[in-house]
Formats: C-alpha cells, sequence, structure tokens
C-alpha cells in the first residue's frame, strides 16, 4: 500500500523512480520529505520518475503541485516522467497537464534540464 | 454478498486513514461485483476514497470521538454510496474553484471537484453536525456486460 521511493544521478539531474501509491498519510509525505531532502543539498534539477506508479489521489496530485512550486521558487527545475494513463488522465482532468514539464524519454528529459 | 439486486452493507468507522482504505477497497469490491469496467471501477473507488478523506480529514479532523458511517448499496440500477462525518458541516458553495487559473497551483482543494467528475451524482446533506455525501454511479454505461 506504501510508495517507494530510490534515488539516481544522472548528468546533473536527480531522477526520483517512484513506485505504488502516492496517496494521503502513504506517498505524500515521503515524496515531500524527499524533495526538501535534495533541495536542501542543492540538488535542484528534480525529475520525478512516475512510471511505477499506479494510484494517486487528490492528496498526491497536491504533494506534485507542492513539489513543483517548491522547487521552481528556490530557482530549480521539476519534471515528470513517464505518466502511466491513470495519473496522466487526472492531471488532465486537473488541468495541470500543462503546468508540468511532462517526459515520456529519460534521455531526452535529462537533455532538457538548463545547463547552468 | 454475491447477489447484484438491493444489497446493501455499512459501517461504522473511526477517523482514520485505516478507515479511508477500507471504505475504498469496498467500493472497488462492489464496483467489480457488478460488473463495472476497470475504468469505472477505478474512477468509483477514487471518488468515494476523496469522500472518506474528506469526512475524517476535513470533517471529523481526525477526532477519536467522531465517527463516519459509509453505506453500500447496489440498487440494481445504480450503485449508491453514502459517506457521512460529524464535523462542523460542508457548504460546497463555497468551494474555491481549482481549475480558476489563481488555484491551479495549490496544494488542495481538488477532492470534491475529482468526486464530482467521476460519479453521475452527487448531493451534499447537512446533518447538524456533520455532513452526508451521497455518491451514485448509474449502472449500464459502466458495466462490461457482466
Amino acid at each position: 500500500m506504501s510508495m517507494k521511493i530510490s534515488t539516481r544521478q544522472v548528468d546533473g539531474v536527480t531522477i526520483l523512480d517512484l513506485g505504488g501509491r502516492i496517496t494521503l498519510g502513504e506517498g505524500s509525505v515521503q515524496l515531500r520529505d524527499s524533495v526538501r531532502d535534495l533541495l536542501s543539498k542543492g540538488q535542484k534539477k528534480i525529475l520525478l520518475n512516475l512510471g511505477d506508479v499506479n494510484y494517486i489521489d487528490s492528496s498526491g496530485i497536491g504533494e506534485l503541485v507542492s513539489a513543483y512550486t517548491t522547487v521552481r521558487n528556490q530557482g530549480g527545475e521539476l519534471k515528470l516522467l513517464n505518466l502511466t494513463r491513470k495519473v496522466h488522465d487526472l492531471l488532465q482532468i486537473t488541468k495541470l497537464y500543462t503546468v508540468f514539464d511532462v517526459k515520456d524519454d529519460e534521455a531526452s528529459a535529462i537533455a532538457s534540464y538548463s545547463q547552468v | 454478498m454475491t447477489g447484484q439486486q438491493a444489497s446493501r452493507i455499512t459501517y461504522t468507522l473511526d477517523s482514520s486513514l485505516d478507515s479511508v482504505n477500507k471504505v475504498e477497497q469496498t467500493a472497488e469490491q462492489m464496483a467489480r461485483r457488478a460488473g463495472v469496467d476497470e475504468d469505472e471501477i477505478f474512477r468509483i473507488s477514487m471518488a468515494v476514497r476523496e469522500a472518506a478523506v474528506n469526512a475524517v480529514l476535513h470533517g471529523n479532523a481526525y477526532d477519536p470521538e467522531k465517527r463516519m458511517t459509509a453505506s453500500f448499496e447496489n440498487t440494481g440500477s445504480s450503485l449508491v454510496i453514502r459517506i457521512t462525518d460529524e464535523g462542523k458541516g460542508l457548504d460546497p458553495s463555497t468551494l474555491p474553484d481549482p481549475l480558476a487559473p489563481e488555484n491551479l497551483l495549490r496544494g488542495s482543494g481538488r477532492g470534491i471537484f475529482l468526486i464530482r467528475s467521476f460519479m453521475d451524482e452527487v448531493h451534499f446533506r447537512q446533518l447538524h453536525p456533520g455532513t452526508e455525501l451521497t455518491l451514485i454511479k448509474h449502472l449500464g454505461s459502466a458495466q462490461t456486460g457482466a
């Protein structure tokens, strides 16, 4: 029922591979803590790989939005990778699909980050 | 428990995330038994989860003295789920529009919107104290033909 997070670095971009559920009380807090931890270490190029996220609720959606704004407010970039159809549909319904920078290929996602 | 006609089950639950998960799983099982397709099962169970979160978190505020009730009924033509809390009450007309540009980047406020998006009918009733949400999915178009 919980969410798994693993972290890796590729060409200066931190990729969070997320799996499971991002919901109230399960994945939301983990995601928030992970993003804050990265920012505290100065890692501001963050790519959330949601390929193995099979469920997200309104709390999880809110957490994605909060992560996005938090990173952006600190001068960083947070992008999304490999949305499942369910997550894609939810972002469409909530009009967030155009807010996020959504990628479906890891290599091009990495290349899309500004080289500062 | 396997019949699809006028089967009804009611739970009285404490204000916890375990209760939210139980309600969500019950909705999923109910929709599956009714022969609803996979996409609709997801929508129904998510809407019910959001209603339960609303009851436990915003209604009862995790108060251990307050209960949530959840009833599930298959009338044969519809799935009817009622979620009640013992909170201060909810006036849906006061909820901000989560699709408005000024609200798009808010970290919360999408639960009721998703419930309305995923169900055919959503009704609010004030209980003094508390709120009852009735979520209805009409069977037929949502079913796979089972």
